[in-house]
C-alpha cells in the first residue's frame, strides 16, 4: 500500500513533446512508473520514448486506460489542460506547471469540486512512492521504501529531508509535494488523513513554509484526528513581511502566515518541530 | 506587484468607480499649476509604496496653490520608510461626513475572491481585524458566477450603510470586481470609501496588487512598476530571471528552491544571530550553470553589507560536478575576494566535493552538511575563518 499512486497507476505526460515533458516523461520510465502515453495536441500518432502520442487527453485514456496524468504545459495553456483532464474524469491529476495566474487557479479550483478529479499541485514537484512509481520530479535515487510518510510544499528542502532519512535507514512510503502556491488542489490535512489511513505509513514528516493557513489547518487535524505520530519543519523564520519568498504562496501577509505562529499550533498539537531540517529523522527515531 | 495610489485609482475610475479629479506631479511647480487648476483647498500626497504616509508627514492639506507648491517641496524628495517620494498625487480636498472600507482578496482557504467591507473606514483592515473583528462583512465571489448584486447589498446592510447610498454602492462594488477581474488583482481596495458633504459616495484612496504570474497577458500594467521602490539588485534579478529579496544580514545566501532558500537563510539567522544573519533571499532556480551562477554572484555581491557567500544546492536532476564546475568559472567571471562556503548534496555530490577541494583556493571552502555550512558562513563573516 501507498499514497495517490503506485505500481499498479497507468499514467499518461500533458505535454509530453515539450523539452521539461519529454526529459521528465524519460526519468519516470526509467525509475520503472508505468507511462502509458502522452498527450500533446496536433502531435497525435507521433512517438516519445515509445509510448503513443495523442492530440486529446479523453482519447489517451480511452486507448490506455491511463487513470493518472502529469502536466507540463506553459503556465499561459496550464488551466485549460487542467480543465480537459478534468472532464476527461482522470482520478489522479498532477500539475508541475508553476507561474499559473492565480485567477485561473481558482477557476480550477471551483470546477474540481464535485468532479472525480483530485490535482496536486500546481508548482509542486509530484510525488514518489519508492519502488513502485514516481509522478512527478524528484529525483529518483534519494528515496527508498519504507514506512515513513512525507508531505511537503517545498521541492528541493523536501529532497534534503527525503534524502537525510535515507541515509539514516529511514525508508518512505510515499513522499508528496502539494506545492507553494497560494491556491493548490490538495493540501496538508488532506495528505495527512491518507497517511493516517494508509497502513504502510507508521510516521509521517510534515515539511511547511510561511504564508497562508494551510499548516494551522494541519496541526488542527493532527489534534483531532491522527495517531501516527508527526515531526516537523517552517521554513522562512527570517523572512520578512509583506514579500514574497520565490514561492508565489510564500508571504506573510497582515501579520498573518508567519513560521511563528504556525511552529506554536504544530507544537500544540504535539508536533516535534525541528530547528534544522537536518534533525529530523532523529526527532522520528 | 505594488501599484502606487494614483495609478490604482486612475483604473478603479475606468471601470466607473467615482474618484477624485486629481493628477499626479513630479515638481513643486507642476504642483503649483494642477492646485491652481483644480481652484480650492487640495492634498497633496506622496506617491510611495508604504503604508503610513500620513503619519510620516507625506500628506497634506493646502489651502491654496501657493501652499501646495510649498509643502511639495518638502514632500518631493522626502524619505518615506527609506522609500525616496518622486511623485506626488494633487487631489482636490473633499468634505466628507463618514469613511469605510471596501476591498477585494483572495481567500486562499477558500479558493475564491472575498470582497470586505467595514464602516471603520481609514484605517488599515488589518488593524479592524484585529481590535474589531465583527466590522467586518465578507461576501465570498464565486468565480464562476461573480458578484451578484444582492451580495453587495448584503455588505451595504452589514455595515449599517443608509439606504439612500446602496444603488450607488452597488456599483461601485461592481465597478471594483470588474477592475480586479481584468486586472487580474490578487488586492483591490478603496479605503476610504467616504460619504462627502453633499451625499455623494467617493474614492479618496486606493490600493492595487497585480498577480505577478499574471503580468504576461498585462503589458500595459507590467510597465506600471515602479523600479525606483526596489533595490536595483532585485530588478537585475528580475531580469536574470533569479528570484531575489535584500535583507539586512551579512551573510548572502545562493540556494535552488524558495523553501530551501528560506531554510538555508532561516539557518545562517540560527548559528549568526540577528546582526550577522542572512544578506538576502536568493532561489536560482533549476539547472545552476556557470553564466546563472555569475550572475546570482554579482547581485549578491552589490550588497556592501555581504561578509561571506553560502552556496547550498540540491543537486538532484541537476549533477553536482557540473554545478560545482560552474561555481569555479563563476568565481574567475566575477573575480571574488570573500570567503564562500560552498555545500552540494544529492546527485555526484562526491565529484562536486573533489572538484572544490582540488581547486585549493584559499577562499574557497567545503561543508558536508547544512549545519556546518552555516556555522562556517557565520564564522567566516566573523573574520574567524
Amino acid at each position: 500500500m501507498a499514497i495517490l499512486a503506485d505500481k499498479n497507476t497507468r499514467l499518461i505526460v500533458q505535454g509530453i513533446t515539450g523539452r521539461e515533458g519529454s526529459f521528465h516523461a524519460e526519468k519516470m520510465i526509467e525509475y520503472g512508473t508505468n507511462v502509458v502515453g502522452g498527450v500533446t495536441p496536433g502531435k497525435g500518432g507521433e512517438w516519445v520514448h515509445s509510448k503513443p502520442v495523442f492530440d486529446t487527453v479523453k482519447s489517451a485514456v480511452d486507448a490506455t486506460d491511463a487513470n493518472a496524468t502529469i502536466i507540463y504545459v506553459n503556465p499561459q495553456f496550464a488551466a485549460d489542460a487542467l480543465y480537459e483532464a478534468i472532464d476527461a474524469e482522470v482520478p489522479l491529476i498532477v500539475c508541475i506547471t508553476e507561474g499559473i495566474p492565480v485567477a485561473d487557479m481558482m477557476k480550477v479550483y471551483s470546477y474540481l469540486k464535485g468532479s472525480k478529479s483530485r490535482l496536486l499541485g500546481p508548482n509542486c514537484p509530484g510525488m514518489l512512492t519508492p519502488g513502485q512509481a514516481k509522478v512527478g520530479i524528484m529525483p529518483g535515487y534519494i528515496a527508498t521504501p519504507g514506512s515513513v510518510g512525507v508531505v511537503s510544499k517545498s521541492g528541493t528542502l523536501t529532497y534534503e529531508v527525503v534524502y537525510a532519512l535515507t541515509n539514516k535507514g529511514m525508508g518512505q512510503s510515499t513522499c508528496v509535494g502539494i506545492g507553494g502556491d497560494p491556491i493548490i488542489g490538495t493540501n496538508f490535512v488532506d495528505v495527512l488523513e491518507m497517511f493516517e489511513n494508509d497502513p504502510a505509513t507508521e510516521k509521517v514528516v510534515l515539511i511547511g513554509e510561511i504564508g497562508g493557513r494551510a499548516e494551522i489547518d494541519a496541526a488542527e487535524y493532527i489534534k483531532t484526528h491522527m495517531t501516527k505520530p508527526v515531526a516537523g519543519f517552517i521554513a522562512g523564520a527570517t523572512a520578512p513581511p509583506g514579500k514574497r519568498m520565490g514561492h508565489a504562496g510564500a508571504i506573510v501577509e497582515g501579520g498573518e502566515g508567519t513560521a511563528e505562529e504556525k511552529i506554536n499550533a504544530l507544537r500544540a498539537a504535539g508536533v516535534r518541530i525541528a530547528a534544522n531540517p537536518e534533525e529530523i529523522p532523529g526527532l522520528l527515531g | 506587484m505594488n501599484l502606487h495610489e494614483y495609478q490604482s485609482k486612475q483604473r478603479f475610475g475606468k471601470f466607473g468607480v467615482p474618484i477624485p479629479q486629481g493628477k499626479v506631479a513630479a515638481s513643486p511647480q507642476e504642483v503649483y499649476e494642477i492646485a491652481r487648476e483644480l481652484g480650492g483647498p487640495v492634498v497633496v500626497k506622496s506617491q510611495v509604496l508604504v503604508g503610513g504616509r500620513g503619519k510620516a508627514g507625506g500628506i497634506k492639506l493646502a489651502q491654496d496653490a501657493d501652499e501646495a507648491q510649498q509643502l511639495a517641496e518638502t514632500i518631493l524628495g522626502m524619505q518615506i520608510k527609506g522609500l525616496t517620494v518622486r511623485k506626488v498625487l494633487v487631489d482636490p480636498a473633499s468634505k466628507f461626513v463618514k469613511e469605510i472600507y471596501l476591498g477585494i482578496v483572495n481567500d486562499r482557504a477558500a479558493g475564491k475572491p472575498v470582497m470586505m467591507a467595514s464602516s471603520e473606514g481609514g484605517v488599515e483592515i488589518e488593524e479592524v481585524a484585529r481590535t474589531n473583528p465583527k466590522a467586518i462583512i465578507r461576501e465570498q465571489i464565486d468565480p464562476f458566477l461573480g458578484l451578484r448584486d444582492y451580495q453587495a447589498r448584503n455588505l451595504a446592510s452589514g455595515i449599517n450603510l443608509p439606504r439612500e447610498h446602496w444603488r450607488a454602492f452597488v456599483k461601485i462594488a461592481q465597478s471594483l470586481y470588474a477592475c480586479y477581474l481584468d486586472s487580474d488583482a490578487v488586492l483591490a481596495e478603496i479605503n476610504p470609501l467616504v460619504i462627502t458633504a453633499d451625499g455623494q459616495l467617493l474614492a479618496l484612496d486606493g490600493k492595487m496588487s497585480i498577480d505577478d504570474n499574471a503580468l504576461f497577458r498585462h503589458a500595459d500594467l507590467a510597465e506600471m512598476r515602479d523600479t525606483d521602490a526596489e533595490p536595483e539588485a532585485e530588478t537585475q534579478a528580475r531580469a536574470a530571471d533569479i528570484s531575489y529579496v535584500k535583507l539586512d544580514g551579512q551573510i548572502g545566501c545562493m540556494v535552488n528552491g524558495a523553501g530551501l532558500a528560506m531554510t538555508t537563510m532561516d539557518m545562517t539567522k540560527l548559528f549568526g544571530g540577528e546582526e550577522i544573519g542572512p544578506a538576502n533571499f536568493l532561489d536560482i532556480g533549476g539547472g545552476a550553470q556557470a553564466d546563472k551562477v555569475a550572475a546570482a554572484l554579482r547581485i549578491i555581491l552589490s550588497d556592501p553589507n555581504v561578509k561571506s557567500i553560502l552556496v547550498n544546492i540540491f543537486g538532484g536532476i541537476t549533477r553536482g560536478d557540473e554545478v560545482a564546475r560552474g561555481i569555479l568559472q563563476a568565481r574567475e567571471q566575477v573575480g571574488i575576494n570573500l570567503p564562500m562556503i560552498v555545500r552540494l548534496n544529492g546527485t555526484n555530490a562526491k565529484e562536486a566535493r573533489e572538484i572544490i577541494q582540488n581547486a585549493a583556493l584559499p577562499n574557497l571552502h567545503y561543508a558536508e552538511t547544512l549545519t556546518q555550512a552555516a556555522q562556517l558562513a557565520v564564522s567566516a563573516a566573523k573574520g574567524e575563518l
